[in-house]
C-alpha cells in the first residue's frame, strides 16, 4: 500500500479553562481513509480536543490543520500561519487552518462534520428536516440566499429534489426511512444517534467527527454502528475521528487509537500496539506510575 | 409502536400478572361532582369577595365603599355551575399516562384536520367580505363603523403578531421590545409624508426596510444573548425607542406627537366629500367617513396575505428551516454550517419590517400618533397573541388575536350578562379582570398555545403534524 496521505494535523495542541488544563501540548495526524479513535479515561480531555477541531473552543496554543486533496500542501503549512490566512486552495487541494476558522465556517469551508456526546438534534422537526437542514448552504445558494427561491426563480425546486434524494439515501442507509416523516425526538436512543451521523453525512464532510456515538447502545446495535461506520469510510471516502469508550468499537474498526490521559498524549499506533501498551494500561487500571512495569510484567507473562 | 388500549382504567407493569386493584370505596359520582363544584365555587368567592365584593359610590359629594354581593354571588354561581357543566362534557375522557402519551404524537387526520382545512378558507371569505357583512349585518354605513373598525384593529394585531412570530414562534426569540419596530414604522410613514410630502404606497416600502435596519441594530448587540437576558435586553430597546421619540422633540414633535398626517388615496380618488378628485364623486355614491375605513380595512388585508404567503413560503425555504433549526438547537445549526449570526439578524430584520408596515397603516389610519401608542403594553399584547395562539402557528394567532382583541372589545356590547350576575355588574368595567381570566384559561387548557402542534415543511410519504411535547420553546 502506498504512502497514506494526511488529512489532519494537530500540532502543540493546548487548551487552558483558568488554572486548568485541559488538552496539554497534544499532537497527532489522521491519515486519509482512515477510523481514527481518541480514548482515554473520563476527563482526558477528548472532548474539549473535539471542540477544538470543530471550532467550537479556541485552543490556548497549537495548530489544526486540515487538508483537502493532495497533502504536498503542507509543506506550505508556516508560510500560510505566517501570512495569517485562515486558508489557501491551490490546483492540488486545499488547506485550513481550523483554530482560525469560527465554528460554522469549520462545517461549512472546512468540511469537517461532528456530533456531539449528549445528541443534539432538531428534536421538533421531522428526520427529513434534519437532513436538509444539514444541506443548509448549499440549499441556501441554490435558492439565490432566499430571494430566488421566494420567487419562484431559479432551479431551487431541482436542488430541493436533490437534497431530498441525499436525505433519503442516508435514512435508507441507516435504517431510518420508515421514520422519515416523524418528529426526531420521538425516536428511541440508538436511532437519534444513528440519525446525527446521518445528518453530519449529509453536510457532505471529508472528516467526520463523532463524540462516543456508541454511547447507550445495545450489543446489536453497536454492530450495527460499526457496519456503518466502515461502510462510510469505504464508499464515501470519508475519514474518521472518533471518541469511544466502548473498547469493543475502538479495536475492532479502528486504523490507529490516540490515547489521552490528563489532557497528555500517552501513546499512538495502531490497536494492538495501544492495547499491550504499559502506560495505557496503567491509565485505565488506574495504577500507581511504579507499578507501571509490574503491571506490563505481569501481563506479558 | 404497540397499540395500546387507552380505555383501561388500570396501567399494569408488563410481564406481571393483572392484578385486582384493592377495593377503594368510590364515593357517588353526583356526590363527588357536587363536592368538587363547591370547592371551586368556594374559592371563587374567596378570591373575588375583596376584588369584587366592594364599590365605590358617589354619596353626598364623596365617595363611599359600597357592597357589590350580589356580583360576587353571581361569579360563584357561574364557576359552580360551569365546573359541573365541564366535567360532565369535555372533562370526562380519563387522563391515563397512555392517553397523554398518545396525543404527543399527532396524526394529521380525524376531525381536527378536516376542521383545520374547512376553517382556513371561511376565516379567508370571511375577512375578505368582512366589511360588506359588518355594514350589511348592523344595517348600514353609519352603524357598520364600529364594526369596521374593529376589524382594522383585529387585522393590525393579526399582522404584528405574523411578524413577531417570526422572531419568537420560529427563530425562538423572545422579543418584548416589538412595539419599537411598530413606532418606528409609524413614525417614517409620518415624518416622510409631513416633510417630503411622499406618499403613502411610497412610504410603506422605505417604512419597512427602515424598521428592517433598526431590526439589525437591537440583532447585533443582542446575538449572543438567550432567554430571559434577551427579553429583558429587548424590553429595554423598546422602551430607549419610545423616550427618544419622546425627548426628540425637534424631529418627533415630543409628547404631542404627530398630527395631521395626510391620508393615503385611492389610486389618487381622495375619501373627501366632493370635488374631482372625490372617491364617493367618482363612482356615483353617496359620500361617507367609513369608506375610507374599508378601504384602509383591505390595505390591511393585503398587506397581511402578502405578509402570510411570504412567512409560509420562508418557512419552505432553507432560511426558515434555519429558524426552526436556531430554536430547536443552536450549537447543532453551528456544527452544520450554519451562520447563527445571519440566521438571527434576518428573523429580527424580517419581522421587524412586517412591525414597520402595521405601524405604517397605523399611522394613516390614525392620522395622529404620539409616543403613548407605542407602550410596553402593546408589545406585551402582541407577545401575548404569539404565544396564546401556539408559537409559529400562523392560525393560531389570527384565532388568538379574534379571542385578545375582539373579544375584549365584545365585552363592552355584553348587556345580557347583567341578567346573570344582577343588575349592579357592567362588564366594562371588569374587561381586564376577564380578559386576565381568559389567558390563564387558554394557558392551562392548552399550555403551548391554542394551536400547538407544528407542520413539517416537507414530507416524503405522509404529513404528519408534530406534537407541541416534542418542540423545543427556544432559549432566546
Amino acid at each position: 500500500m502506498a504512502r497514506q496521505e494526511t488529512i489532519l494535523r494537530v500540532e502543540h495542541l493546548s487548551m487552558k479553562f483558568g488554572g486548568l488544563v485541559a488538552v496539554d501540548d497534544l499532537s497527532f495526524e489522521a491519515k486519509k481513509g482512515d477510523i481514527t479513535a481518541i480514548i482515554g479515561p473520563n476527563g482526558a480531555g477528548k472532548t474539549t480536543v473535539f471542540n477544538c477541531i470543530t471550532g467550537f473552543y479556541k485552543p490556548t496554543e497549537g495548530r489544526i490543520a486540515l487538508v483537502h486533496g493532495d497533502d504536498s500542501i503542507l509543506t506550505r503549512i508556516d508560510n500560510v500561519t505566517a501570512t495569517g490566512k485562515q486558508w489557501v486552495r491551490t490546483r492540488q487541494g486545499a488547506l485550513f487552518l481550523l483554530e482560525r476558522l469560527q465554528d460554522f465556517k469549520v462545517s461549512e469551508l472546512a468540511r469537517v462534520a461532528r456530533t456531539f456526546q449528549n445528541i443534539r438534534l432538531f428534536g421538533g422537526m421531522t428526520l427529513l428536516e434534519n437532513l436538509l437542514i444539514a444541506q443548509h448552504n448549499k440549499l441556501m445558494r441554490a435558492s439565490g440566499y432566499t430571494f430566488g427561491g421566494l420567487l419562484g426563480l431559479g432551479g431551487y425546486g431541482k436542488a430541493e429534489r436533490a437534497a431530498i434524494d441525499k436525505a433519503r439515501y442516508w435514512l435508507d442507509k441507516t435504517g431510518l426511512l420508515d421514520r422519515a416523516d416523524d418528529a426526531a425526538a420521538s425516536l428511541p436512543y440508538g436511532a437519534q444517534r444513528r440519525l446525527e451521523i446521518a445528518r453530519a453525512m449529509c453536510s457532505d464532510p471529508v472528516l467526520l467527527c463523532l463524540d462516543e456515538p456508541a454511547a447507550g447502545l445495545n450489543a446489536r446495535e453497536g454492530e450495527e454502528l460499526n457496519e456503518l461506520l466502515l461502510s462510510i469510510r469505504k464508499e464515501h471516502d470519508v475519514s474518521i475521528l472518533l471518541i469511544e469508550h466502548d473498547m469493543g468499537v475502538v479495536m475492532q474498526i479502528s486504523d490507529r487509537i490516540v490515547v489521552l490521559d490528563y489532557g497528555r498524549k500517552i501513546a499512538d499506533g495502531s490497536p494492538a500496539a495501544v492495547r499491550s501498551d504499559p502506560k495505557v494500561i496503567a491509565a485505565y487500571l488506574g495504577v500507581e506510575e511504579e507499578e507501571t512495569d509490574e503491571v506490563a510484567k505481569e501481563l506479558s507473562a | 409502536m404497540a397499540s395500546t388500549d387507552t380505555a383501561a382504567p388500570v396501567q399494569t407493569p408488563p410481564g406481571a400478572a393483572p392484578v385486582e386493584p384493592s377495593p377503594v370505596r368510590q364515593p357517588h359520582p353526583a356526590i363527588a361532582l357536587l363536592k368538587d363544584a363547591a370547592m371551586w365555587a368556594a374559592v371563587t368567592f374567596i378570591l373575588t369577595f375583596p376584588i369584587v365584593g366592594f364599590k365605590t359610590v358617589a354619596r353626598g359629594g364623596r365617595y363611599v365603599f359600597d357592597n357589590n354581593v350580589d356580583v360576587v354571588l353571581g361569579l360563584t354561581a357561574f364557576v359552580f355551575l360551569g365546573r359541573i357543566l365541564l366535567n360532565l362534557t369535555i372533562w370526562r375522557k380519563p387522563k391515563t399516562a397512555t392517553a397523554r402519551a398518545a396525543s404527543g404524537t399527532v396524526l394529521d387526520t380525524g376531525w381536527a384536520a378536516k376542521a383545520r382545512r374547512l376553517l382556513v378558507p371561511v376565516m379567508l371569505v370571511v375577512a375578505v367580505t368582512y366589511p360588506f357583512l359588518a355594514v350589511w349585518a348592523s344595517g348600514g354605513l353609519v352603524t357598520g363603523r364600529y364594526w369596521v373598525d374593529l376589524g382594522v384593529l383585529v387585522m393590525t394585531y393579526v399582522l404584528l403578531g405574523w411578524g413577531l412570530n417570526i422572531v419568537v414562534g420560529l427563530a425562538g426569540l423572545l422579543d418584548l421590545g416589538y412595539v419599537a419596530f411598530y413606532a418606528v414604522g409609524a413614525y417614517t410613514f409620518a415624518l416622510l409624508t409631513m416633510n417630503f410630502g411622499l406618499s403613502f404606497w411610497m412610504c410603506l416600502p422605505i417604512a419597512g426596510i427602515i424598521a428592517a435596519l433598526f431590526g439589525v441594530v437591537l440583532g447585533f448587540p443582542v446575538l449572543r444573548l438567550r432567554g430571559d437576558y434577551l427579553a429583558i435586553v429587548t424590553l429595554a430597546f423598546g422602551e430607549i425607542i419610545r423616550l427618544v421619540l419622546i425627548n426628540w422633540r425637534e424631529f418627533t414633535g415630543g409628547a404631542s406627537g404627530i398630527n395631521q398626517i395626510p391620508r393615503p388615496s385611492f389610486f389618487g380618488l381622495e375619501f373627501i366629500p366632493s370635488g374631482p378628485t372625490s372617491f364617493a364623486e367618482f363612482f356615483g355614491i353617496a359620500f361617507s367617513p367609513v369608506h375610507r375605513l374599508i378601504f384602509f380595512y383591505y390595505v390591511i388585508l393585503a398587506l397581511a396575505l402578502v405578509v402570510l404567503v411570504v412567512t409560509i413560503r420562508l418557512r419552505r425555504l432553507p432560511i426558515g428551516r434555519a429558524w426552526e433549526a436556531l430554536r430547536e438547537d443552536e450549537i447543532a445549526c453551528r456544527s452544520l454550517g450554519i451562520s447563527v449570526v445571519n440566521t438571527k439578524l434576518t428573523a429580527f430584520a424580517l419581522g421587524a419590517m412586517f412591525g414597520g408596515f402595521a405601524g405604517t397603516v397605523f399611522a394613516a389610519r390614525q392620522g395622529y400618533i404620539s409616543p403613548t401608542d407605542f407602550t410596553f403594553i402593546q408589545s406585551a399584547f402582541i407577545v401575548a397573541i404569539v404565544v396564546l395562539g401556539g408559537l409559529g402557528s400562523n392560525l393560531g394567532i389570527v384565532l388568538s388575536s379574534l379571542v385578545l382583541i375582539g373579544g375584549i372589545e365584545m365585552l363592552r356590547n355584553l348587556g345580557f350578562v347583567k341578567a346573570i350576575f344582577g343588575s349592579g355588574f357592567d362588564p366594562v368595567q371588569y374587561r381586564m379582570l376577564i380578559f386576565g381570566i381568559v389567558m390563564v384559561i387558554i394557558m392551562v387548557w392548552k399550555p403551548r398555545g391554542l394551536i400547538s402542534s407544528r407542520a413539517p415543511t416537507v414530507f416524503l410519504k405522509e404529513k404528519k403534524r408534530v406534537g407541541a411535547d416534542m418542540i423545543s420553546e427556544g432559549h432566546g
